[in-house]
C-alpha cells in the first residue's frame, strides 16, 4: 500500500490518508486481515501529526473498515464485507459501460461483444 | 494524563511578566510552544524546569511537583537547548562522565551511537561547539536516559536544514513509544507545521491558545478583499488586518462567521501557524 500526502492540495491530510487506505481495502489491494502500520508508524513515516493519523484511522474504524487490536495493531476488518463488495461491483460496473462505449465506437453488435466476453472466460478457464 | 500541568502561574519581572497561565501539555503528543521574541517562552521553560520559580500559580511535570520533587522529575526528562549549563572548559567526554551518574537509566552504548551519528568528537571542549553542536550534544544525553519527557528551547533555531529534518525523525522515533510527550519552543513555525499535535500560542506573557493544531488551522482564516468592503464595524471582526490602497488582507479566528459575513465578496485562503502569528502579535490595523 502507497499513501502519498500532497501538501499544495486543498484536502486536509488526514482526509487525504483516509482515502488512499480506502481505496487500497475497496479495490481489494488490502484484504481481511492484512495489518496496516500503527498509528504512531505511519505518524513518523510521513512526518505527519499523531492526531492527524488518528483522525484518519477512527474514521475508517467508524465506516468497519479497519479494526484496532490493543497491543497488537491495525487491520483490514471483515466486518463490511457487503459495503466493499457492493464498492467492488460499483467500479465493475463503471468499467463494463467503459467497454461498452468502447465496443460501439468500434461498431460492434450487443452480441458480437457478449461473444468475445464468453471466448475470452473460456480462454481463462482453460488451463 | 497530562505530561506537564501549569496552574495560573504568574512571574514578574521589572519589564515583562508572565501572566497567569495555565498550560496542559498532553501525554503522548508533541506540543509546539510559539510565539515571537520575547513573549515568554524561554521564562515559562526555565519555570517548567525548576530553573526559577514562579511568584504564584503551580506547575506539575510528569505528576510530580515542581520544584520540590525536580530530582525525580529530572531522572525522566530530557533537556534540549543552546544554554546546557555545563562546564566550558570541559571536553564533551568528561562532561558525560560527570552527567552519566547522576541518571539510573543511561546507555553509554547509546550515548556513543549518537555522539557518531551527530559527528560529535568527544574530545572537543564544549566552549569549542556552535550553537547547532551544542543542541546536538544535548539531544544525544536526553536521548541516552531513556526520558520520557523532551523539553526543548529554541532546538531548530541553530540547526541547518539538513539536520532539522533529522531531528524531525529523531523525534518522531520517539514518539512511537506512547507514554513519551515532547514540548518544543520555536519561534520558525514551519518546523512544526508538519509534526506538531498541539500548539500552544504564548504572546505578551499571555496564553492565547492551546489547541490541537489541525483544528486551529481549521479554524482561522487569511480573508483577502478590496477596500470598499471595510468599515469601522468590519474592521472589528479581524484579529489582525494589513490594509494597502489596493486591498486587504486580514486574519479571523472564525472562518464560518467569516464566510457568512463576507459571502463570495473576498478571497478565503488557510492560514499557516506563521500567519495567525503575524496578525495577532501585530493586532488592530498594520499599514502598508
Amino acid at each position: 500500500m502507497n499513501i502519498i500526502i500532497s501538501n499544495s492540495s486543498g484536502e486536509p491530510i488526514y482526509i487525504q490518508i483516509l482515502n488512499q487506505i480506502r481505496k487500497s481495502i475497496l479495490s481489494g489491494e488490502l484484504r481481511e486481515g492484512d495489518s496496516l502500520p500503527s498509528i504512531r508508524q505511519l505518524a513518523k513515516d510521513l512526518q505527519v501529526s499523531i492526531i492527524t493519523t488518528k483522525r484518519a484511522y477512527e474514521e475508517l474504524e467508524k465506516e468497519q473498515l479497519i479494526d484496532t487490536v490493543i497491543g497488537k495493531g491495525c487491520f483490514v476488518s471483515g466486518a463490511n464485507q457487503d459495503f466493499i463488495r457492493e464498492q467492488r461491483m460499483k467500479r465493475l460496473e463503471k468499467k463494463l459501460q467503459e467497454i461498452i462505449q468502447d465496443s460501439k465506437e468500434l461498431n460492434m453488435s450487443q452480441q458480437e461483444l457478449l461473444e468475445y466476453i464468453t471466448l475470452l472466460f473460456e480462454e481463462d478457464q482453460t488451463p | 494524563m497530562n505530561a506537564i500541568e501549569i496552574r495560573k502561574i504568574s512571574k514578574a519581572y521589572p519589564h515583562f511578566t508572565i501572566d497567569e497561565v495555565s498550560l496542559d501539555v498532553k501525554q503522548g503528543y508533541i506540543t509546539g510552544l510559539i510565539g515571537p521574541n520575547g513573549a515568554g517562552k524561554s521564562t515559562l521553560i526555565k519555570l517548567m524546569l525548576g530553573m526559577i520559580y514562579p511568584d504564584s500559580g503551580t506547575v506539575k511535570v510528569l505528576g510530580r511537583d515542581m520544584p520540590q520533587q525536580e530530582v525525580d522529575i529530572k531522572q525522566r526528562v530530557g533537556i534540549v537547548s543552546d544554554e546546557g549549563g555545563y562546564y566550558d572548559h570541559l571536553t564533551i567526554h568528561d562532561t558525560k562522565k560527570l552527567i552519566a551518574p547522576f541518571y539510573e537509566k543511561w546507555n553509554d552504548a547509546k550515548f556513543n551511537r549518537y555522539l557518531e551519528h551527530f559527528e560529535l568528537s568527544p574530545r572537543k571542549k564544549i566552549n569549542a561547539l556552535s550553537k547547532g553542536m551544542k543542541i546536538k550534544f544535548s539531544l544525544a544525553i536526553a536521548l541516552s536516559h531513556e526520558a520520557e519527557l523532551l523539553i526543548m528551547d529554541e532546538p531548530t533555531s541553530g540547526l541547518d536544514p539538513v539536520f532539522r529534518r533529522e531531528l524531525l525523525d529523531l523525534l518522531a522515533d520517539m514518539m512511537l513509544e506512547e507514554k513519551n510527550s515532547i514540548i518544543f519552543s520555536t519561534h520558525i513555525t514551519t518546523d512544526l507545521d508538519r509534526i506538531a499535535d498541539y500548539i500552544a500560542f504564548l504572546n505578551r506573557g499571555k496564553l492565547i491558545f492551546n489547541e490541537a493544531k489541525d483544528d486551529v488551522l481549521n479554524r482561522y482564516a487569511i480573508v483577502k478583499g478590496g477596500p470598499e468592503l471595510l468599515d469601522a464595524d468590519i474592521r472589528k471582526e479581524f484579529v489582525g488586518i494589513r490594509e494597502t490602497s489596493i486591498g486587504f488582507e486580514g486574519l479571523v479566528d472564525n472562518k464560518f462567521t467569516a464566510k457568512q459575513l463576507f459571502g463570495s465578496y473576498v478571497v478565503m485562503d488557510k492560514p499557516s501557524l506563521e500567519d495567525i502569528m503575524y496578525f495577532t502579535v501585530k493586532g488592530g490595523r498594520i499599514h502598508a
